[in-house]
């Protein structure tokens, strides 16, 4: 969404025009977060540096849901899924033909996105809420998949399968402060990706159909192509993002929280975060981490008083916090923080004619 | 095919379709009164059972209440009522004109709200000591010549089940065809305003409606939980209602009710296949069947095909 701008902000210039980083402090800011976020793992305690690592994955699987949920207006509740097709085909490409993570990562979002096409087949007869239910199925099936095809391959019932660590050469991302910069790098990537996405025709046409596919239809967009492309994008970005997940907890398997309860978790980082908005996947994804992280010390502090009480106590606040924030946000600020964060913006600079 | 397992599976498939269908009625009702798809009937399930489990002393010593099975389930049943009508007020009224995803977005944190508050109430731990008015033994035989044994084996609490379920859908349907009340439930899916002007109630339906599917949501949990226990993952069990409604026909209340049927007889025949792989599939063919409704038939068999202006 464009930002509102004061009068006689013009742009005198198509470069100046199609600019993402508008003006040059920006290009300041832009520069000092990345530079502080790239020396997290210098400054930061332990847990910052695990916690950026989740993050990002976190972020990147967000932004893909962002695409066919945010800007599209397609519920899929199968994004969970995705990423856990995302972390075998990378597990796999990388265990059994050798390929470095990186080298692997294109294929990933291929694989992927090729599977996420076939779960939005649907979506030629059938829109809505209906698609909602064509994706729960995708959260059933796939798992089931991995548990009971190619036993030797995928694990067979054991649900999971170990993940080699990623490396250049002879070096080895084999701690969570290496790591980071794999995340990192990647985040900023698939965030390029995706601001350009959305403001494109491939973009706009997103926008069309989801405001009034219709009128979209009338106006020339091909429906079931570009829903099939939302589909297409949201189902490689979640397959990288389980690709991240997975070389980072060297593990991956359908027990491991890639079920319908992570792709509602992850629908609610982009409601919390805000539809349709690139800023939302960062604000949403932080937002609801933080949440947890905050119900789990909870969980253990309240345990500790308690401590015939703690195993309920420690699993119980995670979904009522959860459940709490997502509800409130809905009635409170449906178009999450992202566009409470503009509001700020524009109160800022209204002022001091702002309330 | 393992054929002579067939006749007892195509029975229990039968059986347990309906205690499906009952709780897809459930999902149907509210959708019908005030276009909400609640994803959050499957917790609702769960809490019901779970209420049921409390009231009746299932915590052993030092429970608050020790009723007999009959006065716990009505207890569960009022109280699921009230739950109903303070999800309608609380949650779901902000939303009345919203588009649909948030509205789906609203029953999904429900349910995560709904998870939490159970496994902090009751506990995480699943309660087998769950009330029931038969045990577990106690089967009918039906003399059946070709099955397994020459005979068909059922159990009472699943056919007694059965028999709760249909009657308590009959009900309901009736409820919504023949009285006033269901009559204004039905005027008020059709346009809010129209109904509004005819002198109904909305916000009082819209209530009513979200009681009722309080109800109904406990009736069916308490007949899961009698077959297999009251435990959190009954919310889980409960998802295989979705394909059951799809199936039916989304705005279809006897629909629910067949579809429910149809998923318990797929699910119970791919388990009566000779080949381990088909049988695995059990948990996971209502899905299949859910992807293929939706591409040939997406208003399902019994349901209104729409017609969308702009």
């Amino acid at each position: 969404m464009a930002a509102i701008r004061p009068a006689g902000d013009f742009d005198r210039s198509y470069e100046q025009d199609k600019a993402i980083v508008r003006q040059n402090w920006q290009w300041v800011v832009l520069t000092l977060a990345i530079v502080v976020t790239a020396t997290v793992p210098l400054w930061g305690s332990a847990y910052l540096t695990t916690t950026f690592n989740r993050l990002a994955y976190t972020v990147i699987a967000v932004q893909g849901l962002n695409i066919v949920t945010g800007y599209t207006g397609q519920i899929s509740l199968g994004q969970a899924a995705f990423m856990l097709v995302g972390g075998y085909i990378s597990a796999l490409l990388v265990t059994h033909l050798g390929l470095s993570m990186f080298l692997a990562l294109p294929l990933v979002a291929l694989g992927t996105g090729l599977v996420g096409l076939i779960f939005g087949l649907p979506s030629l007869r059938v829109k809505g809420f209906y698609l909602a239910m064509a994706t729960l199925a995708a959260q059933f099936i796939i798992p089931w998949l991995t548990r009971h095809t190619f036993t030797d391959y995928l694990g067979g019932s054991s649900g999971r399968i170990a993940v080699p660590v990623p490396a250049i050469g002879e070096f080895l991302f084999n701690s969570a402060t290496r790591y980071f910069y794999i995340s990192l790098a990647l985040v900023i990537i698939t965030t390029v990706l995706t601001a350009n996405i959305t403001r494109t025709r491939l973009g706009r046409a997103f926008v069309a159909v989801r405001d009034n596919d219709l009128a979209a239809e009338l106006l020339g967009v091909n429906l079931f192509g570009y829903k099939l492309r939302a589909f297409f994008i949201a189902a490689a970005l979640a397959g990288v993002a389980g690709a991240m997940r997975a070389h980072s907890q060297r593990v991956v398997g359908t027990e491991l929280g890639y079920g319908l309860n992570e792709s509602i978790i992850l629908l609610g980082m982009l409601v919390i975060g805000g539809l349709g908005s690139n800023l939302g996947p960062f604000l949403g994804a932080a937002a609801v981490i933080f949440l947890e992280d905050l119900a789990n010390v909870v969980g253990q502090e309240l345990g500790l008083l308690f401590p015939d009480q703690s195993a309920r106590l420690l699993t119980s606040f995670r979904p009522i916090f959860f459940g709490l924030a997502l509800m409130l946000f809905l009635i409170f600020e449906p178009r999450g923080l992202a566009h409470r964060w503009r509001l700020i913006k524009a109160s800022w600079r209204l002022r001091p004619f702002s309330r | 095919m393992n054929w002579p397992l067939v006749p007892q599976q195509i029975m229990t498939g039968i059986l347990n379709g309906g205690i499906i269908g009952l709780i897809a009625l459930g999902i149907v009702l509210i959708f019908k009164a005030s276009e909400v798809f609640n994803f959050a009937h499957g917790h609702m399930v769960m809490v019901g059972a779970f209420l049921t489990w409390w009231f009746s002393g299932g915590g052993g010593e030092g429970s608050l209440f020790n009723l007999p099975f009959w006065a716990a389930l009505l207890a569960a049943l009022v109280v699921s009522a009230v739950i109903g009508l303070l999800i309608e007020r609380l949650a779901l009224r902000p939303m009345t004109g919203q588009p649909l995803l948030a509205i789906i977005l609203m029953t999904l944190g429900l349910s995560q709200l709904l998870e939490g508050l159970a496994s902090i109430f009751f506990g995480v731990q699943p309660k087998s000591n769950f009330p029931a008015p038969f045990s577990a033994g106690e089967v009918f035989r039906f003399p059946f010549p070709g099955a397994f044994n020459d005979t068909i084996i059922l159990k009472k609490t699943l056919v007694a089940a059965f028999i709760v379920a249909i009657v308590a859908a009959v009900v309901f349907i009736l409820l919504f065809q023949r009285t006033r009340i269901g009559l204004a439930m039905r005027a008020t899916s059709e346009n809010h305003e129209v109904a509004r002007s005819l002198g109904i109630r909305v916000s009082e339906v819209f209530g009513l409606s979200w009681a009722v599917a309080g109800i109904v949501a406990t009736l069916g949990g308490v007949l899961l939980a009698t077959l297999t226990g009251a435990s959190l993952s009954l919310s889980t069990v409960v998802l295989i209602a979705f394909p059951a409604i799809l199936l039916g026909g989304l705005d279809s209340l006897p629909g629910a009710i067949v579809g429910g049927i149809v998923v318990g007889l797929v699910q119970a025949l791919v388990q009566a296949s000779s080949a381990i792989e088909v049988r695995n599939s059990a948990e996971i063919a209502p899905y299949v069947l859910l992807l293929i409704v939706l591409v040939i038939r997406p208003e399902g068999l019994f349901g209104r095909k729409r017609i969308e202006r702009v």
